[in-house]
């Protein structure tokens, strides 16, 4: 479905990203896992187009996007959720949700799937007319998920959903982060440091340092990888 | 109750406002006799005025922070204004409204030519004032260089009369177009920009305008400006003085209405959401497939749109326009009017424009204060009502489920 091929991606003259190839197959949870400055956010800016790689190719449903400005990525179905939430502050809930529709014109299925959403995360309906500003972290991370499901995306790229959340609240997340993939057939990028949660939810993984994949497996052989278990997983 | 320690604030006040204003008040050098005038009276006026004013600042100051706390414990009331509960109520404003518009026809048959004029400058402000709150509060770009559409405008009108005899109605959508097209010209180096960084080159790009006109003598006459740009007339009609006035008062309210009425119109629209989202998180904004560039280019084409057909009007309005019309000073004064008003908020702007447009007007008795009124005036309102004079309120969505509809409330 996703198929990202050998790209390198700069800041400047800075190369944050050497080599990095990834396939995604419909269906799939994958994950990206690595330390802090690894790659990882700047591979989905890649994918999303916001900051677009110097070489390399990537193809989406076997079209090139990694030419294509961000507006028409979204447009053939890739939606993200930013590092850091990134929802409007001064938009309600509501408004925020509709922003993530802005490219459906469909106004009766943007209503009922509105309303799924308020039945995944109770906790935004009631909070539906607040701005998003007012939120705690919790609520403001499901609903940048809700705002990125709004698109209807084929492929939702998540990056770093567990950032600064409590326990409790990153389990229910990555619950629902399940639920999505199971329930809409959604293909999900996973990018995580938290690679514990990450690596029992995902299919399949991939391990990120200075730029480089290093290692690509199923979620349960990385588990056990003796590497990564050191590196990542602290045991 | 005022207690003890108030009172030596106050005392402190007052002392400080004495010594602050010392040189300007109790002070005056008299040239001709070579003396140095004392006005302690003065002193004694500005002591015990500051002594009692800081006692109604506090008070106020106390009631606002009651008024944020009742807010943050949930109480709704207190959060709306008197100006958003008149705005809510249909009976209320209502007739507020059909008064307003019996007044503004009436105005230039009960009033002078002069106070015409003056209102007529007054709603070219708030012209002005709607075209930036679409770049500066919409899409929450600051623009400091806003009046180089208006100074192409006008130009455009006095030029292309001058040397091809084009008339005003012609001109004016031309100048509204040119207007654009300079806004597009802004938009694309500074597409990449944001904040103070923008900010500077957007006054930058002013300023190249100014310099330009004043500077090349071939095009533009230079310092010295054209003169005798004809007055509109309107089916072949020439109006006399007081007709002309007449005239350009009531066309500047048909202007400022349609201009009210598409602002509007473009607030509630698909851009207008993509604007304010803009406004908000850009990063967000790409990611959920707003096309960046083209929101951000369009933000300027068409709050330059209305620069440039405004500056059209001024041309015919002054009958005589030179590059001193078009300084920084009222870029300035433009984006008092917005910030003052409320950003994003069109009734506020509306406001704002009449307010900072009148007020100096009519205190020309005080002429000599009027910067510090001026400066008093931004200063009181940005503690006690930093959303403007009007905060903007937008329509917010509402959701009742697949049953209900999903209508859009507010004002």
């Amino acid at each position: 479905m996703l198929e990202v091929k050998n790209i390198e991606t700069f800041y400047g003259n800075i190369q944050a990203l050497k080599d990095v190839s990834i396939q995604v197959s419909e269906g799939e949870i994958i994950t990206l896992i690595g330390a802090n400055g690894a790659g990882k956010t700047t591979t989905l800016m890649s994918i999303s187009g916001i900051v677009p790689p110097r070489f390399g190719e990537i193809y989406f449903m076997g079209k090139p996007i990694h030419k294509m400005s961000p507006n028409n990525i979204v447009s053939l179905g890739i939606s993200q959720v930013p590092e850091g939430r990134r929802i409007f502050p001064y938009l309600t809930v509501l408004e925020n949700l509709d922003m993530g529709a802005f490219l459906r014109n469909d106004t009766e299925n943007i209503k009922r799937d509105m309303e799924y959403i308020f039945e995944l995360f109770p906790l935004l309906a009631q909070r539906r007319r607040q701005p998003g500003g007012t939120l705690s972290g919790g609520e403001q991370q499901m609903l940048a998920i809700s705002r990125a499901i709004m698109a209807r995306p084929r492929l939702l790229l998540l990056d770093e959903p567990s950032l600064g959340l409590a326990p409790i609240i990153i389990r229910q997340i990555f619950d629902i982060i399940t639920k999505i993939n199971r329930e809409n057939k959604t293909t999900i990028f996973l990018v995580e440091q938290n690679a514990n949660l990450a690596l029992k939810v995902a299919n399949r993984g991939y391990v990120m340092e200075n730029g480089r994949i290093t290692i690509s497996d199923s979620a349960q052989s990385l588990l056990s990888n003796d590497k990564v278990r050191k590196a990542y997983l602290g045991l | 109750m005022i207690t003890l320690p108030e009172i030596k604030k106050s005392f402190f006040v007052s002392l400080w406002f004495m010594f602050l204003t010392f040189p300007i008040m109790v002070v005056r050098v008299n040239p001709i006799e070579k003396a140095v005038e004392w006005r302690w009276k003065n002193l004694l006026l500005v002591g015990v005025g500051s002594f009692l004013l800081s006692f109604v600042w506090r008070y106020l100051f106390k009631r606002k922070e009651a008024g944020k706390k009742k807010e943050e414990a949930g109480y709704d009331s207190g959060a709306k204004s008197f100006f958003h509960i008149i705005l809510a109520e249909p009976k209320i404003y209502k007739p507020f409204l059909i008064g307003i518009a019996f007044f503004a026809l009436a105005f230039p048959f009960i009033f002078s030519i002069y106070q015409t004029n003056i209102m007529t400058t007054a709603l070219i402000y708030v012209m002005l004032g709607l075209g930036l709150n679409i770049v500066v509060g919409l899409a929450g770009l600051l623009d400091l260089g806003y009046v180089a559409f208006y100074a192409v405008g006008a130009y455009s009108y006095a030029l292309l009369n001058y040397h091809f005899g084009l008339s005003f109605w012609l001109a004016l959508p031309i100048g509204a177009a040119l207007g654009a097209f300079f806004g597009i010209l802004l938009g694309f180096p500074v597409l990449r920009l944001r904040g103070d960084y923008l900010a500077i080159v957007t006054l930058g790009f002013g300023e190249i305008i100014r310099i330009i006109l004043e500077n090349w003598n071939e095009f533009s006459f230079g310092p010295s400006g054209i003169a005798n740009i004809p007055r509109p007339g309107f089916l072949g009609i020439e109006f006399s003085l007081q007709g002309a006035t007449t005239f350009m008062y009531f066309l500047m309210i048909v202007l400022t209405l349609f201009t009210v009425f598409v602002v509007n119109r473009l607030q509630n629209s698909r851009i207008g959401r993509a604007w304010i989202a803009l406004r908000e998180d850009e990063i967000a904004c790409q990611a959920m497939g707003i096309d960046k560039t083209k929101t951000k280019l369009t933000a300027f084409a068409l709050g330059a749109t209305w620069a440039g057909m405004v500056g059209v009007v001024f041309a015919a309005k002054t009958t005589f326009i030179n590059p001193a019309s078009f300084t920084v000073w009222e870029s300035i004064i433009i984006l008092c009017i917005v910030v003052l008003g409320g950003m994003g908020s069109v009734i506020g702007v509306v406001f704002g424009a009449l307010i900072l447009i009148l007020l100096p007007e009519y205190l020309r008795a005080f002429s000599e204060y009027r910067m510090l009124i001026f400066g008093a005036v931004l200063i009181i309102m940005m503690v006690f009502r930093p959303g403007g004079v009007i905060s903007s309120v937008r329509r917010t969505y509402r959701f009742e489920g697949l049953t209900g509809k999903r209508d859009k409330t507010g004002i």
